[in-house]
């Protein structure tokens, strides 16, 4: 992989593209409960985003906003924000019990607390597998020099 | 406490007194708290701190291992006060799954007996792990992925759901695959991957055996597919059941599944080796085929067979294959293999009696040697396994015939390795005698004596692969630098001690430990099919 | 559609099981695994089929007793579970892989032995 990045077509289209693909990614997490798709779904979109953005600027360029521990704790954060919204259910009856009012069918905000898993979800998701690809790359296979996680 | 939407849901807690609400509500913790500790732990690690001047390790990397070891023992603690309660069942988020499909967890005894197995047998590791990690970098990493497994190893005896069963035993085997490479040497990163290779085809197995079972019943919770199996077609359920007990013979390491384990668990660092042999072949692989094939395919005698040529195969590949070891940890692997190959087989004598309609005394009998030998092997392969991590730290080797006098050098470590010897080979008044002792005399009374001698026959074999330990490594004369080697760290001697504590007690104890432990956990097996229909059938 | 597409599945699963079982090169293997996987949720998805059965997605304007037949949704949700515990392996396998290199300098299973006995 050059670390450099790629030429300056790649780079112009990727940085118009990325936004939209960002935000296709969180509205396929949001509506989760309405359409197909869900937090994983919307996840993997937004690394795949994260990933474009890598590989067309380069990793060195990257290296100071996506970094190594910013995708641990992000990760870690979606994590225990969904083990929080199951905890919160103890304060309604039980373990996991959703609080929230189950709402109409078709609103956006509606379907209990599956709204807030599926963000919870998509934070992790995303957070992960940006993290995953960052750390297989920054393997060097020809040679010995390599960074590793 | 008020109950979910779910009107069944309901009733079930008009049905049980407050006393069993608290319970119920204190056994999701036991998954809860190592989960969110995890992930806490990671958090920790990576916020970004001041470089400490001598480049020693941040605040929060540090205080990843104290937390883990403090998380696990709360586990232990709940996991005891469970026992006194009888906790009914419990529905996640309030859906019941008798008309909507819902999630259900399962808290009897069997699920109770596991669960204290696995926390105390974690509390040993991680106050080891104190002293045995300092050789590694990045020990908060191990904090979080041990924190995992054990969370995983919890979430699978609690699930009575089958595709929440293989959820959290894919959990747990992903977490083990990495903690078994946590060295990143060569040998360890081998020994993974073919770990890995072997895990991830016995799951397909697995995830195979519930899509078949699904499609004949359309249920996935074991209550309702235990109710709805018999009128299902026989050659289907067949095929499912080949599929669920070829995967989870390969996660228990019963011959022939047994290529991974002589690799695996040598070569994991030794906390790790020792929850390994300790909890994560009994609760992914042995309490899991024991639920489904007692409590959900019901104990027929096709499944009662597989089970004991299983157990009667590993028993003795498995002891003579450990006969010929020099490597400490190798020996002590092989011989899980053959210890579990008792257990299996105990449980597949319970299965015959009960198949054909013999005394459920005696069946009773056959369940409850097994089950206390699981208990048991749990308790003396982790002393096992953590004092020879004891003894590869002071001496810096693992083949037996470059040790030598170390009951003068490391007292404290030898006097504990001799108590889990003596356990293992099944010496009075150790409870591994007492366990192998009711194992025999059941096989003997449900009508298989040559099994009888046979098991006779490996404890023999057994006893005399450990006198070869002891002499080689505790007693006899020291080889080369072994005579200048030092006690091990009091961390490390105090995880032994517990342990040892346990073996000493399981014996002397056993009238006690039967009442309130192992014989509930029997009932449930005895039970067979019915065993999980009350309160979950609508 | 009838039982041919159900002996296809397993003969997905034979492929898969064959290329662990005989193949040297590690990449290879780790194919073979992502085979057998693939063809186990292909497994669970047909199961939750229903002969004429549309998508189990109510729309605006549609009430719930409207919709007369639908697959069945509760295969669908275990196979996105199987996927991401699939995608979850896939990861550590690679970076195995990646590793093993290091260490051994190949690629070539047969001489990565050097665990015996």
């Amino acid at each position: 992989m050059n670390q450099g990045g790629m030429t300056l077509i790649v780079k112009q289209t990727a940085r118009l593209v990325s936004g939209f693909i960002t935000v296709f990614g969180i509205h396929i997490a949001l509506t989760g409960h309405l359409t197909p798709g869900g937090g994983f779904a919307g996840g993997v979109i937004l690394a795949a985003a994260a990933v474009l953005i890598v590989l067309s600027f380069g990793g060195a360029y990257c290296s100071r906003l996506l970094t190594g521990p910013a995708c641990h704790i992000a990760d870690s954060a979606g994590a225990m924000m969904f083990l929080l919204v199951a905890i919160l259910g103890y304060l309604v009856g039980g373990f996991f019990v959703s609080f929230l009012p189950q709402g109409n069918l078709f609103h956006l905000v509606s379907g209990g607390t599956m709204p807030l898993s599926n963000l919870a979800i998509l934070v992790k998701v995303g957070a992960g597998l940006a993290g995953g690809f960052l750390a297989l790359s920054a393997f060097r296979l020809a040679s010995g020099a390599k960074e590793g996680d | 406490m008020t109950p979910g939407r779910d009107p069944a849901a309901r009733r079930a807690a008009d049905r049980w007194p407050e006393k069993g609400m608290q319970m119920e509500a204190i056994v999701p913790l036991l998954v809860v708290l190592p989960l969110g500790a995890a992930f806490a732990i990671v958090v920790l690690a990576s916020l970004p701190t001041r470089r400490e001047p001598g480049g020693s390790v941040p605040l929060g990397q540090r205080a990843a291992l104290p937390l883990a070891a403090i998380i696990v023992a709360a586990n232990l603690a709940i996991s005891v006060r469970l026992l006194g309660g009888d906790v009914g069942p419990m529905f996640i988020g309030g859906w019941s799954p008798g008309k909507t499909l819902g999630i259900q967890m399962i808290c009897d005894g069997l699920s109770k007996l596991m669960a204290v197995t696995i926390n105390l047998v974690a509390l040993a590791s991680i106050i080891f792990a104190k002293a045995y990690m300092r050789r590694f970098t990045k020990v908060w990493l191990f904090s979080s992925l041990f924190l995992l497994m054990t969370a995983a190893m919890n979430a699978v005896v609690l699930a009575g759901d089958l595709f929440n069963l293989f959820v959290f035993l894919e959990v747990a085997a992903i977490a083990s695959y990495a903690l078994v490479a946590f060295g990143c040497e060569a040998e360890e990163l081998e020994a993974a991957f073919k770990y890995l290779v072997l895990g991830t085809v016995g799951s397909a197995f697995i995830l195979l055996g519930v899509a078949i079972l699904y499609s004949l019943t359309g249920q996935l919770n074991m209550a309702m597919v235990a109710s709805l199996l018999p009128k299902a077609g026989s050659s289907a359920v067949l095929l499912a059941a080949a599929a669920l007990i070829a995967g989870l013979a390969l996660k228990a390491a019963m011959v022939p599944f047994h290529a991974w384990l002589p690799d695996a668990h040598p070569s994991a660092p030794a906390p790790i080796s020792a929850m390994l042999s300790g909890v994560l072949i009994k609760a992914s692989g042995v309490y899991a085929l024991a639920r489904v094939v007692f409590n959900v395919f019901g104990p027929t005698g096709a499944y009662a067979t597989v089970l004991m040529v299983l157990g009667a195969v590993s028993m003795v590949v498995g002891v003579f294959l450990a006969v010929g070891q020099w490597d400490f940890k190798r020996l002590l692997a092989y011989h899980s293999i053959s210890q579990m190959g008792y257990v299996v087989l105990a449980l597949g004598a319970a299965a015959a009696v009960l198949a054909r309609g013999g005394e459920r005394a005696v069946a009773g009998l056959c369940l409850f040697g097994g089950l206390f030998h699981l208990f048991n092997h749990a308790a003396f392969k982790s002393l096992l396994f953590l004092s020879s991590g004891s003894i590869e730290q002071q001496t810096g080797t693992r083949q037996l015939k470059e040790m030598g006098g170390l009951s003068r050098r490391m007292p404290v470590t030898s006097f504990c390795c001799r108590v889990g010897a003596l356990s293992i080979a099944g010496v009075p008044p150790f409870n591994g005698f007492f366990s192998k002792l009711i194992i025999i005399i059941g096989l003997t009374l449900a009508g298989y004596p040559l099994l009888a001698a046979l098991a006779v026959l490996v404890a023999l074999m057994t006893l005399l692969s450990f006198i070869k330990v002891q002499r080689y490594a505790l007693e006899g004369p020291p080889q080369g630098s072994i005579a200048a080697v030092t006690e091990a760290p009091a961390s490390m001697g105090i995880a032994l001690a517990l342990l040892a504590i346990v073996c000493i007690a399981g014996g002397l104890a056993m009238g006690p430990l039967r009442e309130h432990l192992f014989a509930p956990a029997g009932e449930i097996l005895l039970n067979g099919r019915f065993a999980l229909g009350t309160g979950v059938l609508p | 559609m009838g039982t041919a597409i159900y002996v296809l599945t397993f003969g997905l699963l034979v492929v898969g099981i064959y290329a662990v079982v005989a193949k040297k090169n590690i990449i290879k293997i780790i194919v073979g695994l992502l085979i057998v996987d693939y063809a186990i949720n292909m497994l669970l998805v047909l199961m939750g089929y229903r002969n004429g059965g549309g998508a189990p997605i109510l729309v605006p304007g549609e009430s719930q007793a409207q919709m007369t037949s639908s697959v069945d949704p509760l295969p669908q949700a275990m196979v996105l579970t199987s996927i991401v515990i699939g995608l979850g392996l896939t990861a550590l396998m690679v970076a195995m892989a990646v590793r093993l290199y290091e260490k051994y300098g190949t690629f070539d299973m047969s001489r990565i032995r050097r665990l015996r006995g």
